[in-house]
């Protein structure tokens, strides 16, 4: 019985996900569009959230060489390791961990900010001062999300690279040069491509979960810190549905 | 009633309470007139068949215990709420009936001050009083802007706070930047919801009289829902009991204050 609601109550929640997610296509297009504050919002998403990720792709980047090092000295293609971690990072852990970083304090700061201006009036507010809450609070939060996530991707493979090279030159000595040489090289249109556009998917998710959460969030101080904690963990999950359907696709496709 | 016709006053039932109207409403077309309104959230009925007229330059305190609707009365007015049936013609146009574009021209002309203020916390008070400027008078400058915020803002004693943040302020101070944000559109009604609650009863008599103040200057009709009765005695012009979601009766403060009914006198006790 329980299990039923449950489902029910999961299914309600899809529905209104998809709905909300119509909504936000139907009043994206449509005019006025609130250019200055999507730009805002781009700068305080993009720029509060990159220390964060540079931070994690340096240390993701050096970790994983270190890791990994041992194990091709094994096998004795340890001059590889440039390529190997190349592609990891590029093709998976870089666009997920990033996009999970970014669940982690866009979704949830989405959720509060949003919950707490509906548990005090703030979104009713501005709809009595003539202004579409929906449209300059989601539409511009969600698309801000969309385009700043696939930079940070881009920024945080850069600084887990350079945390690699480091990595590297602990045990050896190679080249700047070299080092970047041979993980370019190495790269082919499979590898970059479909990484970089689910990274769009990973962006969008995490708006569209992190504002539904908060816009639709009970009343009560409780209830905001539900919409934050929820807003993390649906948009985590839904991260991780978007990359397996991703490797389906680019699988069918064969442009592995 | 069309919104065309002289203005009325709706009697109380007989015996209640003696009906003293206002000259300057008798004269006036109507603000605000709400016929038949009804409002239920599933089974649970807040407004049946709602009655009441609001005159122009007219304070019409609702008064009412907790829960019984008076929010929600006045958020279908502004079109936050939608309901179920009746007619809400303010300045003649009927609310509900009204798509997004029209509500907004209307909104223009309504000024709603929240019960928890809804200053946005994450801008300035000169941010808080700019935003609505700057989204129903889309071609003004700067400078006409600049002088806006600061007449508004020394009208409600707080001119030196324009760049201070909301949570820098008191609540009684909040009030007033909630008010003032009100009065930047220079709106023609305002609609308070509960504006003396959560303060102390100095602040409280300071923010009743404030609201009096500025319905002169302003020359607005204002809709008070209160129950604090010395806010509800400072401003009202006609007070009206919301009772078992209908209006029970209407009158004056003075009027009601010597009604015998029990359903009133709870009040004044």
């Amino acid at each position: 019985m329980a299990s039923t609601s449950k489902f029910q109550a999961f299914l309600t929640e899809t529905g209104d996900i998809a709905r909300f997610t119509g909504r936000y296509f139907v009043q994206g297009v449509r005019p006025r569009f609130e250019i200055g504050e999507l730009l805002r919002q781009c700068f305080l998403i993009g720029y509060n959230s990159f220390p964060l990720v540079g931070l994690t792709g340096f240390i993701m980047g050096l970790v994983l060489t270190m890791q990994l090092r041992p194990s091709l000295v094994d096998y004795g293609v340890e001059s590889q390791l440039p390529v190997m971690v190349g592609v990891a990072i590029v093709r998976e852990i870089g666009p997920v961990i990033t996009a999970l970083i970014f669940a982690g304090k866009i979704a949830s700061s989405m959720g509060a900010e949003l919950g707490s201006m509906k548990v005090t009036e703030q979104i009713d507010a501005m709809e009595v001062s003539g202004t579409n809450p929906f449209k300059y609070l989601v539409v511009t939060r969600v698309a801000a999300s969309t385009l700043m996530l696939p930079i940070l991707v881009i920024l945080g493979d850069t600084i887990a690279l350079l945390g690699s090279f480091i990595g590297v030159n602990i045990r050896a000595n190679t080249s700047f040069t070299l080092f970047f040489r041979q993980i370019v090289n190495s790269f082919n249109f499979g590898d970059v491509l479909p990484a970089y556009i689910k990274t769009y998917f990973f962006g969008f998710a995490v708006g569209i979960i992190g504002c539904y959460k908060g816009y639709y969030s009970k009343k009560g101080t409780e209830g905001v810190g539900r919409a934050a904690n929820s807003a993390v963990v649906m948009s985590s999950i839904l991260i991780f549905i978007i990359d397996l359907i991703a490797v389906q696709i680019t699988d069918l496709l064969g442009i592995n | 009633m069309t919104p065309d016709a002289p203005y009325e006053i709706r009697s109380a039932p007989a015996g209640q309470a003696e009906q003293q109207t206002p000259a300057h409403v008798q004269q006036g077309q109507p603000a605000i007139i709400i016929e038949g309104l009804c409002k239920k959230f599933g089974t649970h009925i807040v407004l049946d068949h709602f009655n009441l007229t609001v005159g122009k330059e007219e304070n019409v305190v609702i008064l009412g215990r907790s829960g019984v609707g008076k929010s929600v009365l006045i958020k279908c007015i502004v079109g936050l709420l939608r309901p179920d049936s009746g007619r809400i013609l303010v300045f003649g146009k009927n609310i509900p009936d009204l798509d997004h574009e029209e509500i907004d021209r209307v909104r223009a002309k309504v000024g709603f001050l929240f019960q928890s203020n809804a200053l946005y916390d994450s801008m300035t008070v000169r941010a808080n009083l700019e935003f609505p400027l700057r989204r129903h008078w889309i071609a003004i400058d700067q400078k006409e802007i600049d002088e806006m915020v600061q007449e508004v803002l020394d009208n409600v004693g707080l001119g030196h706070t324009a760049d201070m943040m909301p949570e820098e302020l008191s609540g009684g101070m909040r009030k007033r930047i909630a008010l003032a944000r009100t009065l930047i559109l220079k709106p023609e009604i305002i609609l308070y919801d509960e504006p003396t609650t959560g303060l102390d009863p100095v602040t409280g008599r300071e923010i009743s009289r404030l609201i009096v103040e500025m319905q002169k200057k302003y020359h607005t009709a204002s809709m008070i829902i209160s129950h604090d009765m010395g806010c509800v005695k400072t401003t009202a012009d006609r007070v009206a009991l919301l009772i078992d979601g209908k209006c029970y009766t209407e009158g004056t403060y003075d009027a009601l204050k010597r009604s015998n009914d029990k359903n009133i006198a709870q009040f004044f006790e």
